[in-house]
């Protein structure tokens, strides 16, 4: 099926936040604190207030008021600390971007009273601590048997360290908003947000309004891969700007500010050990995970959480520390914690199957464990091995000679890598209503299309439930007047959103109206079993012998994520999250000046993510895999899991081609010329 | 951005006359708007010489005239430049977008200013930006920065692909101004940083760049090789531009030109390693020393030292490509 | 202010513009044609890619003023009507090679690759610079390497622009 709002997006019509008409609109533009860590001593605005067509300015010279100051990323003008560069601490409101952006950088002088900050991450850092928990609520520890006593028994062991970099969203619509207060002191909000329902609820929350006189309107979303998931400054600051100004106000972060105020995926550094015995069985596991977050707020990334699920050995250990750097606050992106925690674990599984002269695939397949190896729970389903099986089969895996550095095609060094997939299977409470209107079926739902194609798949499961063709189905969802549902994250949304419509479109079939649903008693059954899709990553790279210059032929992921409802469109997901993390494998770093903290790179030509020429033959395919313990469709979420692992897999195809291990992201000629 | 004045000139005298302290002239835009935005350049007026009759190439006689408001990708696909200077035709290619190339115009590409993180943002010090208020990409991020003939006042590097082709090609630059025209060489336009990095080339206030001129195509083969991590739309680590001359008797090189992109402020001419070929056999022996020679000179900062071994690679495997 | 005329998508609009406005946001802001996106405002993403006098440019990086007198194409008139009624064929290839996700780059996409299937001469992957290539999937690929995709459609773009271009 094509994606039902695709002739919108070709022709322009798709309307996204920014691009809303209002009469009368004004524009915000932010001011960024200079120093790292201080305290603001005064805000003189004189000249941007001076300058026709400013219309106001804000600042913590004078506190807007609001609800909640518990999110302090969001507490706006609320305190005179700056908790890291690049921090919102003024904006100036005007009737046209030029002025309002012009008046910010030199209209506003704002002094400052510097102290000392800490903005470097390291293992040995005095300030580390293990968090009580970590996202989404898991244990930062986890032990089982002696560790210890596994890696003194091992034949072969293996010990460690792996790095990745801060990394970027880097969405291509900037997040954006235009916010309009109504007569009555209703607020209606246009913003890019994965989530309307829970945004509505944050911003009425930090606004001091009730959450029913606040609307969210979010119908086309140009990705946000976890930045969108939580409320963003900018949705606050328009709102008090339009407040101010006493009219609509349009912001859009401009690139470079995107990079402090959106978030970003924590740097790691992650130490794994794993021993084995002579046949390559897992004796012992231990991923050690060291992140950050800010001052501001405790933000646990569950780095090493995937090592949890993935492979056998009595003895185990994860465990998780942070240290609270003068720096922002890291946040969701694309797989948060699996995804650079499988970099470290796929990687140490290679290096195993290199010590242990075993092939990694069939390393990988001696460790695959019966039931989850941390909690003894069921599998709901568990397909690695067929797809470490499928893949080596189209991939051309058999025959492989393991021995790195010996194919050379010119000046280029080839080499192939496997490596593992992994990410949760989860969904969250929703509700949906399905009628008839005028002879068709109309399905509402907050739920919101980022780009995965949940308005289509959302079409497809209602019309299978309705047993009527999608054409004869409309779904709203981007709304938060719409019946309250999940945030697109965690890959929750077509299993959370899903069982909602069908629930609702079973009870329209019943009463033939009107059915309306809430999943809140379905999801708190979801026990009893661990829910995880599984894939398997293979790489092609070349390498060039005198630059270092790594390039990619060939990526091929096989999944296994329970039903797939919507083939085209998974395929795209699939191989979306598998070219951004060929990107995250080979170029993706955020570099920070290691003396203020600051984002140095903070625009698309400079931090680069893959474009076109990079991506040659990307291809994902899945097994049939049924699956009744998880929703109504069977069905595993599919957004995330095409970017997990497929750096190791990328790296792992570098030391075959070279015999050069990268342990540090990304993978670039500096690290490999020589 | 700034409030300025815009003013289209229609021939060089209008752009020359319209010339004040402040004023810029605005080409393709493509570097210039991009600075302005991130006020980094401030301009009160901007003269807008794109429509000057300078948007043609002349390949009458040995060598070739090219107009300075002559389009990027008009110069890479002109016949003249494919046959006859196909090192120049892979050099503008190699840069920048498709889209990007449609606007930005030939003068414009040997104007633009060096993508150093810190020049490019005005939160920060930077000697070329704000003179005296020092360099923090010595103590900082220099990861792509200069290696070769850089100064304590600055590290940064010219990012352009074309300017490094015409460096080795031996082209000139044709200047009008407010006194007199005159003829600048490529090496010579662009200067070295030295205590004044603010200044990238020794054009003065009020200078145009009307054409650039090729001498004919120097005898032998040539090519031009960019390295970057992404495969395009990326300024070069290291890029190379190499004419190889070899006598194909004695197998001895008769005459070698070789220029080097993203080390230095300027666009590199390898001098020393062009003497340290011409007459020596053509091997790959005597192109790493010839490498080597003109490496000697480096002086890389701490993290941007894989720069050596890189440039020696990219100049030896080029030269080797170029054996007939 | 500056007086500009400017002909967008087959109509002229007569304008008063403040010099610094760009291309961009004189179409966004201005002239209602939000079709065309700002990705990063510096010609580093290509999602404000329209055709100026026939030619793919980056709208964000052309200051207004300076296209007094031009023609632009936007994604809305693509299609040749003004309502945006009669897809490109690329138009319709993107939507059934499923070469887009969020939507975002797509008009900057389209408007590229209408404009590259126009342009001839090499690119930087041409082997021999004296012909002009045929359109290879990797002659697609360095072409069109100017407009970034974050959600990674960039197979299926690739696709689409092969099946839109026999």
């Amino acid at each position: 099926m094509n994606r039902v709002e695709g002739r919108d997006k070709v022709t322009g019509r798709a309307r996204y936040a920014f691009e809303y008409p209002a009469e009368d609109v004004a524009y915000v533009h932010p001011v960024q604190a200079a120093v790292t860590r201080g305290r603001i001593l005064s805000v003189d605005a004189t000249d941007a207030l001076a300058t026709p067509g400013v219309l106001a300015v804000l600042s913590c010279a004078e506190p807007p008021a609001l609800g909640s100051r518990e999110d302090a990323e969001l507490a706006l003008f609320q305190s005179d600390q700056v908790a890291y560069r690049g921090q919102l601490v003024a904006a100036v409101v005007a009737r046209a971007p030029e002025t309002a952006r012009e008046a910010a950088e030199h209209g506003v002088r704002i002094g400052y009273d510097a102290e000392p900050h800490d903005v470097l991450l390291r293992a040995d850092h005095p300030g580390l601590y293990t968090p009580e928990k970590v996202n989404p609520g898991m244990p930062a520890e986890t032990r089982r048997g002696d560790v210890e006593a596994g890696f003194a028994e091992a034949a072969v062991t293996v010990d460690a360290t792996y790095t990745t970099p801060t990394l970027h969203n880097n969405p291509m619509e900037p997040h954006a908003t235009m916010a309009v207060w109504e007569e009555n002191g209703d607020l209606t909000l246009y913003d890019s947000t994965q989530g309307a329902a829970d945004d509505r609820d944050t911003i009425a929350e930090v606004l001091g309004l009730p959450p029913e006189r606040v609307r969210v309107v979010a119908p086309h979303v140009g990705g946000g891969f976890g930045s969108k998931g939580t409320t963003r400054p900018n949705a606050i600051l328009a709102a008090l700007a339009a407040r101010a100004a006493g009219r609509p106000v349009k912001l859009a972060l401009t690139r470079q500010q995107m990079y402090d105020l959106t978030g970003y995926r924590t740097p790691t550094i992650q130490r794994v050990r794993l021993g084995a015995d002579a046949e390559g069985r897992l004796t012992a596991i231990s991923h050690e995970a060291v992140e950050q977050s800010s001052t501001l707020m405790e933000f646990a990334e569950q780095t090493a959480a995937p090592t949890r699920v993935m492979y056998a050995a009595p003895n185990r250990r994860t465990t998780h520390r942070l240290v609270r750097l003068d720096v922002p606050t890291p946040s969701w992106m694309r797989a948060p914690g699996e995804c650079p925690g499988m970099f470290a674990l796929e990687s140490a599984m290679d290096e195993l199957a290199v010590a242990a002269g075993i092939d990694p695939i069939e390393l990988r397949i001696r460790n695959e464990p019966d039931v989850d190896p941390e909690n003894d729970l069921p599998f709901s389903s568990r397909n690695l091995v067929a797809c470490l099986r499928e893949g080596a089969r189209r991939f051309g895996w058999e025959g492989r000679d393991p021995r790195p550095g010996i194919r050379l095609d010119g000046r280029w060094l080839i080499g192939t890598g496997v490596a593992a997939s992994t990410y949760p299977s989860r969904r969250m409470a929703s509700t949906a209503d399905a009628t008839v209107e005028d002879g068709d079926f109309v399905i509402r739902i907050a739920a919101a299309d980022i780009g995965t194609g949940a308005r289509t798949v959302l079409t497809r499961i209602a019309a299978e439930t309705l047993g009527t063709a999608p054409e004869r189905v409309r779904v709203e969802v981007g709304d938060s007047a719409l019946p309250r549902a999940s945030l697109a994250g965690g890959s929750m949304g077509t299993a959370s959103w899903g069982s909602a419509v069908v629930r609702a479109c079973e009870a329209l079939l019943k009463n033939g109206e009107r059915g309306t649903a809430d999943t809140t008693e379905d999801v708190e059954g979801d026990t009893g079993f661990s829910r995880h899709a599984f894939g398997a990553q293979f790489a092609e790279v070349r390498v060039d012998l005198d630059t270092g210059e790594v390039r990619v032929p060939r990526l091929l992921g096989v999944f296994a994520a329970g039903r797939i409802l919507e083939p085209k469109l998974a395929r795209s997901q699939f191989v979306g999250g598998m070219t951004m993390g060929m990107g995250m494998a080979l170029m993706e770093q955020t570099i920070v000046d290691e003396r203020d903290g600051g984002f140095l790179n903070h625009d698309l030509a400079q931090y680069h993510v893959a474009a076109c020429a990079d991506v040659q033959d990307i291809d994902a395919v899945w097994i049939e895999e049924e699956d009744p313990h998880l929703n109504p469709m069977g069905a595993k979420g599919v957004g995330e899991i095409g970017i997990v692992g497929t750096a190791a897999a990328v790296a792992n195809a570098v030391h075959h081609a070279t015999g050069r291990r990268v342990r540090d992201l990304p993978i670039t000629p500096p690290k490999l010329v020589g | 951005m700034k409030l300025f004045e815009y003013a289209r000139a229609a021939d060089a005298r209008e752009a020359l006359e319209r010339f004040r302290p402040g004023t810029m002239y605005l080409g393709g835009g493509t570097n210039l708007v991009d600075l302005m935005r991130l006020g980094v350049a401030r301009p009160d007026f901007l003269v807008d010489v794109t429509r000057l009759p300078y948007d043609t190439i002349d390949a009458d006689g040995d060598g070739l005239r090219i107009g300075a408001a002559v389009r990027n990708s008009d110069l890479a696909a002109h016949p003249a430049v494919r046959e006859r200077y196909p090192m120049l035709a892979r050099a503008v290619l190699s840069g920048a977008s498709g889209q990007v190339r449609n606007m930005a115009t030939t003068a414009g590409n040997l104007l633009q200013r060096t993508r150093c993180p810190y020049f490019q943002d005005v939160s920060r010090p930077c000697n070329k930006r704000r003179p005296a208020s020092g360099c923090p990409a010595i103590p900082g991020d220099h990861e792509n920065l200069a290696i070769l003939g850089h100064s304590e006042q600055c590290v940064a590097t010219h990012p352009s692909d074309m300017a490094v082709a015409l460096a080795a090609l031996g082209a000139q630059v044709h200047v009008t101004g407010p006194a007199s025209d005159r003829v600048v060489p490529i090496p010579g336009l662009h200067r070295l940083p030295g205590a004044e990095p603010e200044r990238d080339t020794v054009l003065t206030p009020g200078e145009l760049i009307t054409a650039i001129t090729l001498p004919p195509p120097p005898p032998g083969r040539s090519h031009y090789r960019k390295v970057r991590e992404r495969a395009s739309f990326a300024f070069a680590l290291v890029s190379v531009a190499a004419v190889l001359d070899v006598d194909e008797a004695s197998d001895t090189v008769r005459d070698c030109r070789i220029a080097l992109g993203g080390v230095a402020h300027v666009p590199w001419r390898a001098e020393r390693a062009e003497a340290a070929l011409r007459g020596a056999p053509a091997t790959e022996e005597e192109f790493v020393r010839a490498a080597e020679a003109e490496l000697a000179e480096a002086r890389p900062l701490p993290r941007n030292a894989y720069k050596v071994p890189l440039a020696r690679n990219l100049i030896v495997r080029t030269l080797q490509e170029l054996i007939p | 202010m500056a007086e500009m005329t400017l002909r967008v998508n087959g109509s002229v609009r007569e304008l008063d513009v403040d010099p610094r406005t760009s291309l961009l946001d004189l179409l966004r802001e201005r002239l209602g044609l939000t079709g065309t996106k700002k990705g990063c405002d510096h010609g580093q993403c290509g999602a404000c890619t329209v055709l100026l006098d026939g030619r793919r440019a980056n709208a964000c990086l052309a200051l207004a003023v300076a296209c007094d007198g031009s023609e632009v194409t936007t994604v809305e008139g693509l299609g040749g009507a003004a309502d945006g009624d009669e897809p490109h064929p690329l138009q319709t290839a993107f939507v059934e090679r499923d070469a887009f996700q969020c939507g975002y780059c797509t008009p900057g996409q389209l408007c590229s690759a209408a404009g590259m299937l126009a342009e001839r001469g090499p690119s930087a992957v041409t082997a021999d610079l004296t012909d002009d290539p045929p359109l290879t999937p990797e002659e697609i690929r360095e072409r069109m390497s100017g407009n970034l995709c974050r959600c990674g459609a960039y197979v299926n773009i690739v696709a689409a622009i092969q099946e839109a271009a026999r």
